[in-house]
């Protein structure tokens, strides 16, 4: 901290009344209906789910570390990649960031004093803590063993796990994301500050749109699908049971239809913080805003008509699986587009590494290769080689660590002062960030290798040829994380200790921005009347910021 | 949105008495057209057609959607739609598959 | 604004659950805002606009979830069309057409009170529930017998099913888990609405909705509608199968 001596200080202290301190206890916290405290109510809940996949995750790496199973049985190595699976997708990635930072923004970003239905959004969280109780429960009873996919008959038939709790408790959960969509949207179309047309809407809302679009069109889809799952399994109604006729494909024909997009609902709202991100620190306004903002409608729309990808080896229809190859390359084009507007608003401006923009950048490299790869995959001549590999498993970790969750603690750091009124310190999230960067790709890459020579994903033996890439990985495994331990441990010291942040530490543009922080009750004291256009940064004006925690210390 | 209040003061319950009338009658045509036999899939596309005339009534005047906002026209037919994009995606892989009538 | 709501009245009073949880030495409370519109919206206008889109949207998230059963159906009945008509032709036709029949005035009478709701006749609001809630009570009557027969036939799928009729493959019993799937979704839904109307009926009573301000009633409406409206696509589907073959 020998930089001690630059610090300046221009806000002695928090605002008197913001949202945090209006109200006291357990009570005002579990019954409230403010937008900002639901965003922190989720915060806390899938940060728990975070760590809980996580434990997963490294009893995954262990038992990998050698050639034999020796660590677990077949049969636990099944549930421990299944509950991964379910908890990192249904629990943490999907609500991360439209429930936590979305919830926190958006009505901030338009300039409203809440969501539409600030009841509703309440709800929304229940169902999600009773969804995740049945998990829980299943968890505890020791687990489910179908893989995160549940695919029939073994998922209606023949597992012996609690497929049915678990069942139950995605479906419910599945409702607290329809809810938050169907707020989202509601709250966009008739929530505008004045003057803020769709055209002066920071990216971020226009990719939360496209994600409502998504939670609201294919969640319930799941929803049904599951409910049909859970009454074959417990009432023996067989509607995919192959000994009546019933075609098990049809059941991932369905699964499909709602986790494909549902990819999308991880990955789009990241691309939104990016767009924040990267705009704000390179100084300049987002390189073809327009372009970028309907890109993720196209995104939206266009993937919801590529799920087949996932069954070309499935005995789907070559007719069919060629439709839904071509159309897979097509979805790429949309995703393509925002990376190289995302890299034309590099070009040239006043770029300034901020931990943030760590994030933006790893997420902009990760993310082009998640995507390419998603490519190669698309391809049903390569498929056919690496489906079911290890290959696949590196391609959606690139896209769904590498890209969704770099984009959330990305988020979280950019709005960390905003949402707390703090600051974390510069040197350790700078240094975190660059071990969650090789770590991640320590452990991811040679994932590739393993699946391109013909490692199977889901066994938890394998031949002795493979051992020194699965060594790297678990290795990469561990470094990762030490560098998700580290944020963890300075937002909470940030929490007493940090600096105090004032209203605009970035000197960013957005209403979020213009208002204390953290914010008031009611955000606003006025509603703002919005008479700029997005991203309105002076472009080359070199950034002389007197913070310390702006510049890295390394 | 001033058309919209015009087009709902507009109706009163003799007009829905109407519709509800419509809908019966459409109800028992329905039944009985099912006793006559167009064909194969002529049969299931007459039964489909009155079944989606009803709906449009019951959507269009019940949940007065005629006359509502563009965005909520735009739901009304979205859901539709998007189901469509199901049936037809998953329909081109099932009719295609080799061997999947002849299985049962 | 004496009512509490629950949270189901997305759009009501401005709810004293809000009061407690967080506030509250904010000039910003009830004083300034006229009776009926929640703090954060700026005129009964958006209020109402953003119920009703709400409502739509939740809609469209119903037609998916609906939709899901429906692909199934469309997927088998491509597929095995013979087994379909054959296990049709033990529902009967009549009482399918009767229900339907229930089930559309259940609808008028919806309307009916919707359209009380909106000039506050809070008298008549009440009668159109009561009568909506007495036809949905008769369709879900006429239901449970035709359950109950098919029970007694051996026709609930499972390792109870027995099918006598004409030899046309194992697909004939897919037909009774969509049947049962399918309608039972669909009662499951009546079930829900009727339970909201019972509670409705208090508030209607006691001359909460007015006027200007009725949208739960008539957000429930669309609610009443669409399972209405879902029905009206099963009755052909299930019941009208092959009836001329
Ligand atoms: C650039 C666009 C993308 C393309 C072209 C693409 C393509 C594909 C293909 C063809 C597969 C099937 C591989 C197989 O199972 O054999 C696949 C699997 C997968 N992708 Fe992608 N993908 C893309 C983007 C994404 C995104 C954005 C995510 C997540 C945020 C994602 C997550 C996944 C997951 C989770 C799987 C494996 C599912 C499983 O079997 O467990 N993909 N992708
Ligand atoms: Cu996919």
């Amino acid at each position: 901290m020998s930089t001690q001596d630059f610090a300046f200080t221009p806000y002695p202290d928090l605002p008197k009344s913001h949202y945090l301190n209006v109200a006291y206890g357990l009570k005002s916290w579990l019954f409230t209906t403010d937008h900002k405290r639901i965003g922190i109510l989720y915060l806390l809940s899938i940060t728990f789910f975070f760590a809980l996949g996580g434990l997963y995750a490294t009893a995954i790496r262990l038992e990998l570390l050698t050639p034999a199973g020796d660590m677990v049985q077949p049969d636990t190595y099944n549930r421990l990649f299944t509950m991964h699976g379910i908890l990192m997708i249904f629990f943490f990635l999907v609500p991360s960031i439209p429930a936590v930072l979305g919830n926190f923004l958006l009505p901030l970003m338009i300039g409203a004093k809440d969501v539409a239905f600030p009841r509703l959004n309440l709800a929304s969280w229940y169902m999600y803590i009773i969804g995740a109780t049945f998990t829980l429960y299943a968890l505890f009873m020791g687990g489910v063993d179908t893989g995160w996919t549940f695919y029939t008959p073994f998922s209606s038939t023949y597992s012996n796990s609690y497929v049915a709790a678990v069942a139950v408790g995605i479906f419910i959960n599945g409702f607290s994301s329809i809810f938050t969509g169907i707020n989202f949207m509601v709250t966009i179309h008739r929530m505008r500050a004045p003057g803020l047309t769709w055209f002066r809407l920071p990216l971020f809302v226009w990719s939360h749109y496209a994600t409502s679009l998504i939670m609201v069109l294919g969640t319930p889809v799941l929803a049904i699908t599951i409910v049909l799952l859970a009454m074959e399994r417990v009432f023996k109604l067989g509607f995919f049971d192959p000994a009546l006729g019933g075609d098990p494909v049809l059941f991932q024909h369905l699964f499909w239809f709602y986790s494909h997009p549902a990819v999308y609902i991880m990955i789009l709202p990241s691309m939104g913080v990016i767009s924040e991100i990267i705009a704000a620190f390179s100084r300049k306004r987002i390189f073809g805003y327009k372009f970028v903002a309907l890109a993720s409608m196209g995104i939206a729309v266009i993937g919801f008509i590529v799920w087949g990808h996932h069954l070309f080896v499935s005995s789907q229809s070559l007719y069919a699986g060629l439709i839904f190859s071509i159309l897979t390359m097509l979805v790429a084009v949309p995703s393509a587009v925002k990376v190289f507007n995302w890299t034309a608003t590099l070009y040239k401006g006043s770029i300034e590494y901020s931990t943030p923009m760590f994030y933006a950048l790893g997420f902009l490299g990760l993310f082009a290769i998640g995507g390419l790869t998603g490519v190669m995959l698309a391809t049903i001549g390569i498929d056919v080689h690496v489906h079911d590999t290890y290959f696949v498993v590196a391609h959606f970790h690139y896209i769904m660590v590498g890209g969704a969750l770099m984009g959330y603690l990305g988020g979280l750091h950019y709005w960390w002062p905003k949402i707390t009124g703090r600051m974390y310190p510069g040197f350790w999230s700078h240094l975190s960030a660059l071990i969650i960067f090789l770590g991640f790709n320590l452990t991811f890459f040679p994932q590739f290798v393993l699946g391109y020579l013909g490692m199977p994903r889901r066994y938890h033996s394998y031949p002795e040829e493979f051992q020194v890439l699965h060594i790297l990985s678990t290795a990469g495994a561990s470094i990762l994380a030490v560098g998700y331990i580290i944020p963890l441990v300075y937002f909470i010291w940030s929490l007493k200790y940090g600096e105090v942040a004032g209203d605009n530490p970035w000197d960013a543009v957005g209403l979020e921005w213009q208002t204390t922080s953290p914010p008031s009750l009611h955000n606003f004291d006025e509603i703002p009347v919005v008479d700029f256009e997005p991203y309105d940064y002076v472009e080359h004006e070199p950034v002389d910021r007197p913070y310390r925690y702006s510049r890295s210390e390394a | 949105m001033s058309e919209q209040h015009a087009s709902e003061h507009e109706h009163g319950l003799k007009f829905y008495w109407l519709v509800l009338f419509a809908l019966l009658v459409l109800t028992w045509v329905t039944y009985g057209a099912a006793l006559i036999d167009f064909g194969h899939p002529w049969s299931d596309l007459v039964a489909l057609a009155i079944a989606v005339t009803k709906a449009t009534l019951v959507v269009s005047f019940f949940m007065h959607v005629k006359g509502a906002t563009s965005m909520i026209k735009m739901s009304a037919v979205g859901g539709f739609f998007w189901l469509i994009i199901l049936f037809a995606f998953v329909l081109a892989d099932v009719l295609t598959r080799p061997g999947m009538r002849e299985f049962f | 604004m004496s009512n509490t709501s629950p949270w189901i009245d997305l759009t009501g009073t401005p709810g004293q659950k809000h009061e407690e949880g967080i506030v509250v030495s904010d000039s910003h409370a009830a004083a300034t805002h006229p009776p009926g519109l929640a703090h954060h919206f700026e005129s009964y206008e958006q209020q109402k606009e953003s119920s009703f889109l709400g409502m739509w949207l939740f809609l469209v998230q119903e037609v998916m979830f609906f939709g899901g059963l429906f692909c199934c159906y469309v997927i088998y009945r491509s597929l095995y069309g013979e087994a379909f008509a054959a296990a049709s032709r033990e529902l009967n036709v009549f009482i399918g057409a009767l229900n339907t029949t229930v089930l559309l005035f259940s609808s008028f009478t919806m309307v009916v009170a919707v359209n009380a709701a909106k000039q506050g006749n809070r008298k008549w609001i009440v009668y159109g529930l009561l009568l909506t809630m007495l036809f949905g009570g008769i369709f879900l009557g006429v239901k449970y017998f035709e359950y109950s027969s098919k029970w007694e036939h051996h026709l609930v799928p499972g390792p109870h099913f027995e099918w006598h009729g004409e030899d046309v493959g194992r697909p004939v019993e897919i037909f009774f888990c969509l049947y049962f799937a399918m309608t039972g979704m669909h009662a499951l839904h009546m079930v829900v609405g009727i339970g909201i109307m019972l509670w409705m009926l208090r508030p209607a009573w006691r001359g909460k909705w007015t006027p200007e301000n009725h949208n739960f009633v008539e957000g429930f409406g669309l609610y009443w509608h669409f399972v209405d409206i879902v029905w009206i696509f099963l009755f052909p589907f299930l019941y009208l199968i092959g009836l001329a073959t």
